[in-house]
């Protein structure tokens, strides 16, 4: 029972990660893209998470830290060479 | 037109934190559970990307004054050194001891000179991946 409700919700994972998809490639904006990115990395989080119930196990609870900390540090670097430019600046002028 | 990225740097001041213990912890957690030297260094390396991020490449020299170079070579020597500090027992190059120690606060503990040589693999890995970041961030 648990586990066909854990594979319905894997499912739905993927229908989402799919839409995102969708987005990426038609957005007519990079911020589309961007955005979609983020929403791909959470959608994935929340399938690994799902995955290790499924396999009852704890080994991939650092999978889930490190891919946050990695989409929040990504996001970060491409808003701001949307935004600036430059990602890392040699000297802030002000 | 002046930007202002208050939002970034208070977040950064406090996430950059929580990166840094996630990578110690990762570190010590190398020898009985996922992690070790590689994804340590690289999440610790992470932390200061994102110290790079929100800042500049000045402030962050100034506040972290380390030649991460001089870093993986101290990393290497690290390695080099556990495996040539084992000729001094008169055992083959590399062999690791181990044993349990009673410490004066942590109680009984496993030691191991594996953790010596991650610590080699540690700086290496944040030495390189920042004189990469470094020297592209600072290039034309």
């Amino acid at each position: 029972m648990i586990e066909m409700m854990l594979s319905t919700a894997l499912v739905l994972f993927a229908i989402a990660i799919a839409i995102a998809l969708y987005r990426i490639i038609r957005g007519p904006s990079i911020p589309d893209r961007v955005v979609a990115l983020d929403m791909i990395v959470v959608n994935l989080i929340s399938g690994i998470a799902v995955i290790s119930v499924l396999l009852k196990t704890k080994a991939f609870l650092e999978v889930i830290l490190i891919l946050g900390i990695l989409a929040f540090i990504s996001t970060i670097a491409l808003s701001k060479f949307i935004e600036r430019g430059v990602i890392i600046e040699r000297k802030r002028n002000r | 037109m002046r930007t202002n990225d208050i939002i970034l740097q208070t977040v950064t001041k406090i996430v950059s934190f929580i990166i840094l213990m996630f990578a110690l912890h990762i570190f010590f957690a190398g020898h009985n559970n996922p992690g070790g030297g590689f994804v340590g260094g690289l999440l610790t390396s992470g932390a200061i990307v994102l110290l790079l991020l929100a800042y500049d490449i000045k402030s962050v020299a100034n506040s972290l004054p380390i030649d991460f170079k001089i870093m993986v070579a101290v990393g290497l020597l690290f390695a080099v050194g556990t495996g040539v500090g084992s000729f001094l027992f008169d055992v083959p190059f590399l062999t690791h001891a181990f044993g349990e120690f009673t410490l004066p606060l942590l109680g009984k503990t496993h030691l191991h000179t594996a953790v010596l040589f991650d610590i080699g693999v540690y700086l290496v890995v944040v030495g390189s991946t920042l004189t990469i970041i470094q020297t592209i961030g600072e290039g034309e």
